[in-house]
């Protein structure tokens, strides 16, 4: 297609979305408006099982299922990116050096935000039913926390601190877990992914029955899937180049290999 | 001010349209999905929101009575933005496997080829 | 009303930001400038987060839309140059070669 039916195409498209957004929001209620159905049904459920942090109670408690599937598409995701960024045939690994020279300041910082990131990370993850918070947030942080060791150019310490098999048993251990959980509660409860446990008191630091464990499950996966992901980008950007042994490759090797396949 | 937020999100939606149109890089044009993306968050969140509403975190301030913004819209923004990460990864490693086979993450240059 | 006021204009200026910062994003052209602003346009999107009483939401933008994506965007764009000026010294090593076999051939 060319450049320019690319954009006429573009163009009426946009008119088009233009045209029926205007009609979507006439019909929506007005903004900040009183009017919020599911919220109401949703804060009576969160009450009921005694959470206090009303949208952890919802992904986890009142439509886990749904961040069950969530979590498949993220586990997913990082099996097509492991995929697509292994090392080939033609490809090489060189060994990094600890790269340039780093900035004393930089370093400092790096050393100090290191455990603090840590420390941050478990306590979003353990506060998540009851502050803003949760696995998502705590397992993100945590995996953030790991390589601020790579901005602080320690490339191979950050390798050696980072055993990837462990990474990729948590994420499907993390996955599992959470399967699990679900699988508990259609079994010692009402339905599946029913929470099952005893919810305690509002705001306790044990309360929420299922919400905490659910949480723990999410951030293993999450740390794990982000901790996966970034590695084999950076591995990609650092450490895996073209073979020059064998550069010299006929034209149309390419297409042979893969017909061959 | 009633329909600002909803154009709004409709705006950032039409503008990552309109990158990724007129893109000539693939990274480039990976990003502006994520852009368009975005606007489905603000949308979300401007549906859920309500004047004098505060954070749907209840506490000894926040009872049951107390009018909160929708958590349920709020719940959907967080799925939303993890997805939002896993596609922009997993694009970003076809963009560099394009790179790798091609040689070019021009679209137009790739059409070119492919032709 | 005063306060509704107030919030309605913080809610005003947050989404104007955002909706430029959007703009700014898809108008930079040069990738690995564009992994800057779009790390800026998350903090932008989380403080609208903020405005309006979404702080879950805001956390998860923070780690990922300022720190993660920006930087998987960022090793892309270090590897995809890395596979071109590999590609160029290539061609540019086989054109020598090239040229070099026909001076040759043409010397005798």
């Amino acid at each position: 297609m060319t450049r320019r039916a690319r954009l006429t195409l573009l163009w009426i498209g946009l008119a088009g979305f233009g045209l029926a957004m205007a009609t979507a929001f006439t019909g929506l209620p007005g903004f900040g408006s009183t009017f919020h159905p599911y919220r109401d049904l949703a804060v009576v459920a969160t009450f009921a099982h005694a959470t206090a942090n009303s949208v952890s109670s919802i992904n986890f408690d009142q439509r886990g299922f749904d961040t069950f599937g969530e979590e498949t598409i993220l586990f997913c995701a990082v099996v097509g990116v492991a995929t697509l960024l292994r090392p080939v045939h033609r490809e090489r690994r060189r060994q990094v050096s600890s790269g340039g020279r780093v900035m004393e300041s930089t370093s400092l910082i790096v050393y100090v935000l290191f455990p603090l990131t840590l420390v941050l990370a478990a306590d979003v993850v353990a506060h998540g039913a009851i502050t803003p918070g949760g696995g998502f947030q705590g397992g993100v942080v945590l995996s953030t926390g790991i390589h601020l060791l790579y901005v602080g150019g320690r490339y191979t310490l950050l390798s050696r601190l980072r055993p990837l098999e462990w990474f990729e048993q948590g994420e499907a251990l993390g996955v599992v877990l959470f399967g699990a959980l679900g699988l508990a509660g259609g079994a010692l409860g009402a339905a599946l992914f029913a929470n099952f446990v005893p919810q305690g008191q509002l705001s306790d630091f044990l309360s929420a029955g299922t919400v905490p464990l659910f949480n723990i499950a999410v951030g293993m996966t999450v740390c794990s899937s982000v901790v996966i992901l970034l590695a084999g980008f950076l591995d990609q950007a650092l450490a895996i180049r073209s073979d020059p042994g064998t550069k010299g490759d006929p034209p149309g090797a390419d297409q042979k290999e893969e017909a061959a396949a | 001010m009633s329909y600002y937020a909803y154009v709004v999100a409709a705006a950032v939606m039409a503008l990552g349209l309109i990158g990724m149109a007129t893109s000539r890089n693939l990274v480039h044009t990976v990003v502006c999905l994520s852009v368009a993306q975005s606007s489905t968050y603000i949308l979300l969140i401007a549906i859920g929101f309500q004047y004098g509403g505060v954070a749907p975190i209840f506490g000894n301030q926040v009872g049951q009575q107390t009018p909160v913004v929708d958590p349920v819209v709020q719940a959907l923004t967080l799925t939303d933005v993890v997805v939002s990460a896993a596609v922009t990864s997993m694009l970003l490693a076809l963009a560099i496997q394009m790179a790798k086979r091609r040689k070019a993450v021009d679209p137009d240059a790739l059409g070119r080829l492919e032709g | 009303m005063n306060s509704d006021f107030l919030t309605n204009a913080l809610i005003a200026v947050s989404l104007t930001i955002v909706l430029i910062g959007a703009a700014v994003v898809v108008f930079t052209r040069a990738p690995s400038k564009q992994a800057v602003v779009l790390s800026v346009y998350g903090i932008l999107l989380s403080i609208f987060f903020v405005t309006l009483q979404a702080p879950d939401v805001a956390l998860s933008q923070v780690a990922i839309g300022t720190a993660v994506v920006p930087l998987i965007v960022v090793l892309s764009i270090r590897k995809i140059a890395s596979i071109r000026s590999e590609a160029e010294s290539e061609l540019e090593g086989s054109a020598q070669g090239d040229a070099g076999q026909g001076s040759e051939a043409g010397q005798p």
